[in-house]
């Protein structure tokens, strides 16, 4: 399997990471040398083997209903890169 | 008093024999000293360390001690500290000062631990030599010329260096266990689940652990007895009752079961380290235990595995780093998607990027079958063989890295040796299972890391198994020169 | 001239009535100053985590009984990735492959009294997952500000398979739906807070294709005035497209209802690729059988069930027993002043409810949990007129005494104000004796064959007992009289 440049560029924009033409050859070749080695897991006959997501084999445990926290706008705040009248700022949001 | 164990520190200050002000006095001088050569730490606050302390010999004066009150510990970078900066080794946190506490944080804070300062890493914990750092590359206190392993780096290098006595660690494919190989340390990995996974910044949160890294399993233990334990905020932390890990640790070695996996001594180890690993194995025999063959047939797997499934976790995970509420924004920007995009290229370093677009491919429409779901497939039969294994054994042993620390600048353009350094580290992670590192030689004056890997929840056993070494051989207590 | 078929799926969004987020403990109340109530957890800083809420599982379990759907022993909590700056972790919890709900039905009744038809319309699934926060764009300098008190709030996402045929349709399922969503107690509703929020998917295809045509998404209708007119739009315009030679191009859109348009959204640059994977955070939710059955016991009598009942208990009308199943406040006080008035009067008493009380309560804007005259107060009322103490048209003022607070129950004011029936028919005919005396010239018409002249008389009897006497006895009094004189 080999990564085209172009299929380099369109996770790039999925991933939201600018890089430029440069950098998405040199990514290319890297991204390919890895998938070299990731692509002998293809070999495997894996048929009937259930997937494995997690490391214990639990079921979710389940919080009540109850409100535990208090108002801390403050303090999350004072790390923003952009505040106003409590709330974070961004480049106009268009739909 | 830099030599002494953290048991021996305990009574040295419950006796008065110094007050914690004096001993992490004593450490930010050697970190004043020594860090600006060696990069072990990327945050140091002596005024905020210098308070703990002053708060911990209250409490001793009080009599209200625990085995950790007063005790200084380098804390990594990866575990939110409230009031501390918290970079997680990116430029996309260099600016973050974290409003809470992790879990492990909290419990060390009542503990009446101090904190010495914040440890370096690799970027988000993605590397295996702390080379991917915003905040430089950590040199290895045996060797200034070599890497101190990753992505613990800091935390192995500090506590090598004499700069900590004690420091927590995280490990996804190995970053607590290569580094303390690295560096001549013990540190262990515990089964996943066991310590706390909250305010511990994700990198892949189905093998993230965190776990203590200190100069002997008996610090280790003292350690995760502190740092492990239920947590209702985080949904994967067991329910278990709080063990123990200092009650077996005298326990004789008599009758243990070591299982020699043949895939961990084939072809792939550097032949002086596999010397060394042989020499430990027969330590253990003397110490009353039996070896026997046992088999990880997939373990070659678990680097093509690791490497979908982790990247898979991580692109997920580090989305929230888009420049909004807090972190990195780029300067200057055309729009909401430009500064996306801008904010993340500038924000993250090259292998989190690289890791991000491996991530992001495997899971996007099309690949997530041959991709994620064969690598959570092939993570099954990675477990199901150590489930195997552990019929015929009590532990597995092998070696932890296949050489002694390489030269910074080494691999660190070549990805995939980078990621093959791993392969002995991984297969753990990836079936949840407890793992350490015991020094066990030095090759060339390079430490060399013995792996013992227990079945779930032997940490206990593990704990044991490397003390009982430790009492007989001296490894662990070799340091590196020109630390004074 | 082709005959075009209108295909409708609805996705709805029901804000689950919990008090705290779905993965953290937040508070969930509507209208607090922006993001004081968000959370480490909400606004995803580095290293959180989220822990799932027992009672939005619950709702979700309420939601799979009431509907008839399964109830997935074992679902699973799925990453959805994409990147917005209402999403803070850049990804929303929601279920996937494994959702909590799996099919499930819901009758509709399209039509009124004789005409009214009922359909079936099914259900494909529903599914857990946490609400976004807000987008504010009034001008802060020519940026967006955003709040993300609403981000994790818990959301039952309910998607039908493409039944609906018609904008009516999809209307009556929405109502039918946001009445059930009420009634079980998961969601208020109210969609002027964004709790009840409805994409409706719409093709259209030649009558008699099997395939579906293209569909768009008509995005966050959050009326039902504003569906029925999206979907008349959005049907008209892609017929008007297909007749004049455009293919229709799979798209979201947004209906303005300003224009009464529907109009599509900026196209996002990359096609959506959400890379939906399980999330390592969340294990799998599993639910017993046993919890099943504790909901179960625990659940409302649903409204099919009750309107059954009403039909075959109280012999009351399709149409009837629909409208008193409404809402469970409307049920309930239904049956309530039924339990006093004696099922014998259920047939008045809901007459009462649906007209009378209706009407009141409309006048002052009132719902009926709210209602001044309580369901015991009204029984007791329907009951003073079976038995005859009292004349409907009397009823109508003990009701209003009642409304107006003047006495604890209809028997007091009746009491209080001498308002019984005069059912004495001595006394009454002394009194048309005095009303025929006194109007001799109405007699004289009656006489002479004038029907009306008659009512006249009655009237003037009426007027005479205060109202007080039986119509029907004064009429059939008069009649006797005025046929011996």
């Amino acid at each position: 399997m080999s990564l085209s440049l172009e299929q380099v560029h369109r996770v790039a924009q999925l991933a939201r990471l600018e890089i430029s033409d440069a950098e998405a050859e040199t990514t290319r070749t890297q991204l390919n040398a890895i998938f070299t080695l990731i692509e002998a897991m293809q070999a495997v006959d894996t048929k009937g083997i259930e997937p494995m997501a997690h490391a214990q084999d639990l079921s979710q445990r389940l919080r009540p209903d109850e409100v535990t926290e208090t108002d801390r706008r403050g303090a999350f705040q004072a790390v923003s890169p952009e505040v106003e009248a409590g709330l974070f700022l961004v480049p106009k949001v268009i739909e | 008093m830099i030599e002494r164990s953290l048991k021996s520190l305990a009574a040295a200050l419950a006796g008065k024999e110094i007050s914690s002000v004096e001993l992490t006095q004593t450490y930010l001088d050697r970190i004043a000293r020594l860090n600006p050569d060696i990069n072990a730490y990327i945050t140091v606050a002596p005024e905020k360390s210098l308070a703990q302390a002053k708060a911990a010999d209250a409490r001793i004066a009080a009599g209200q001690t625990t085995a950790l009150t007063g005790i200084p510990l380098a804390q990594k970078d990866i575990f939110c500290a409230q009031g501390w900066r918290t970079t997680c080794g990116s430029k996309m946190l260099d600016n973050f000062v974290s409003p809470y506490d992790a879990t492990v944080i909290e419990r060390l804070n009542t503990a009446g631990a101090v904190i010495l300062g914040k440890t370096n890493m690799d970027e988000f914990a993605m590397g295996s030599s702390n080379e991917t750092s915003y905040f430089g590359a950590v040199k290895n206190p045996w060797d200034r010329d070599r890497v101190s392993g990753g992505s613990s780096g800091g935390s192995a290098a500090a506590v090598a260096a004499r700069l900590a006595p004690a420091a927590t660690a995280t490990d996804t494919g190995g970053s607590i266990r290569q580094p303390a190989a690295l560096c001549g340390l013990t540190g262990l990995k515990p089964t996943y689940g066991v310590v706390s996974r909250y305010g511990m910044i994700a990198y892949a949160s189905s093998l993230d652990q965190g776990g203590p890294m200190a100069r002997s399993a008996e610090d280790c233990a003292l350690l995760l007895d502190a740092m492990a334990g239920f947590d209702p905020r985080d949904s994967t932390s067991l329910e278990r009752p709080a063990d123990d890990y200092l009650r077996d640790l005298e326990r004789p070695l008599a009758g243990l079961r070591i299982g020699l996996p043949k895939e961990f001594f084939g072809e792939g180890c550097d032949a002086a380290v596999m010397a060394s690993i042989e020499a430990a194995i027969a330590e253990y025999r003397k110490l009353g235990a039996e070896t026997v063959e046992v088999s990880l047939p997939n373990m070659k797997l678990s680097v093509p595995a690791y490497y979908v499934i982790a990247p898979a976790e991580a692109s997920s995970n580090l989305s929230r780093y888009d420049g909004v509420r807090y972190g990195y924004r780029a300067p200057e920007y055309a729009d909401l998607n430009d500064m996306y995009a801008k904010t993340r290229a500038q924000g993250f370093g090259d292998e989190v990027k690289r890791r991000i677009l491996i991530g992001t491919y495997v899971l996007s429409h099309g690949y997530y079958d041959a991709y994620y779901l064969q690598a959570q497939r092939i993570r099954r039969l990675i477990a199901d063989d150590f489930r195997t294994a552990f019929k015929q054994c009590d532990v597995i042993m092998g070696p932890t890295s296949p050489t002694t620390a390489f030269k910074l600048g080494e691999k660190i353009d070549d990805p995939v040796q980078m990621y093959l350094f791993d392969i002995f580290t991984l297969g753990v992670n990836l079936a949840g299972l407890p793992g350490m590192s015991v020094p066990c030689g030095l090759v060339d004056g390079l430490p060399v890391g013995l792996q013992l890997i227990g079945d779930y929840f032997s940490e206990a056993r593990l704990l044991n198994v490397a003390h009982r070494y430790q009492q007989a051989t001296d490894w662990h207590l070799r340091r590196p020169a020109g630390l004074d | 001239m082709k005959q075009w078929e209108v295909v409708i799926g609805i996705e709805t969004h029901a804000q689950l009535q919990t008090r705290s987020k779905i993965f953290s403990g937040s508070s969930t109340a509507f209208g607090a100053e922006p993001n004081v109530q968000a959370n480490a957890v909400d606004l995803a800083l580095p290293g959180v985590l989220p822990v799932l809420n027992r009672g939005a599982v619950e709702c979700a379990i309420r939601f799979g009984l009431a509907v008839e759907g399964e109830v997935a022993p074992k679902s699973v909590f799925a990453r959805k990735n994409y990147f917005y700056p209402d999403l803070p972790k850049g990804y929303q919890i929601s279920q996937y492959e494994l959702p909590v709900v799996v099919g499930g039905k819901l009758t509709i009744t399209l039509g009124e009294g004789d005409a009214a038809v009922e359909k079936t319309i099914n259900l494909t699934r529903a599914h857990l997952e946490e609400d976004a926060g807000k987008s504010l764009h009034e001008d802060f300098h020519g940026k967006s500000g955003i709040d993300l008190n609403r981000a994790g709030t818990p959301l039952l996402e309910i998607v039908t398979e493409p039944d609906m045929r018609s904008s009516a349709e999809a209307v009556a399922y929405a109502r039918a739906l946001h009445a059930l969503v009420r009634w079980i107690g998961i969601c208020d509703g109210n969609m002027q807070e964004g709790s009840f929020r409805c994409d409706a998917n719409v093709s259209v295809r030649p009558v008699g294709q099997q395939e579906f045509g293209t569909r768009r998404e008509i995005k966050n209708l959050n009326s039902f005035r504003f569906m029925q007119q999206a979907i008349d739009y959005e049907v008209s315009w892609q017929i008007n497209e297909i007749e004049e030679g455009r293919a229709i191009q799979q798209a979201t859109v947004l209906f303005d209802p300003d224009t009464g348009e529907t109009r599509s959204m900026r196209t996002k640059e990359d096609a959506h690729d959400y890379r939906y994977f399980p999330d390592p955070d969340l294990l799998p939710l599993m639910i017993d059988r046993d919890w099943v059955a504790r909901t179960r016991a625990d659940m409302p009598e649903l409204p099919t069930a009750k309107k059954q009942r009403f039909v075959a208990d109280f012999g009351l009308s399709a149409y009837d027993a629909t409208t008193l199943t409404a809402s469970l406040d409307i049920a309930g006080y239904y049956e309530a002043a039924v339990a006093v008035a004696g099922k014998g009067a259920a047939k008045p008493c809901a007459n009462w409810v649906m007209v009378d009380l209706a009407a009141r309560l409309n006048k002052d804007g009132l719902d009926i949990a709210s209602s001044p005259v309580s369901a015991a107060q009204l029984g007791g009322l329907v009951a003073r007129i079976a038995d005859n103490t009292i004349s409907n048209n009397i009823a109508k003022k003990v009701f209003e005494a009642l409304w107006a607070g003047e006495g604890q129950s209809a028997d007091e004011i009746i009491e209080k104000q001498g308002l019984k029936q005069i059912t004495d028919t001595g006394a009454i005919e002394k009194l048309i004796d005095e009303v025929l005396a006194a109007n001799a010239a109405m007699v004289a018409e009656f006489k002479a064959g004038k029907e009306k002249a008659f009512n006249a008389l009655v009237g003037q009897a009426m007027k005479a007992t205060k109202g007080k006497a039986n119509p029907q006895q004064v009429n059939e009094l008069l009649r006797k009289k005025l046929a011996g004189a």
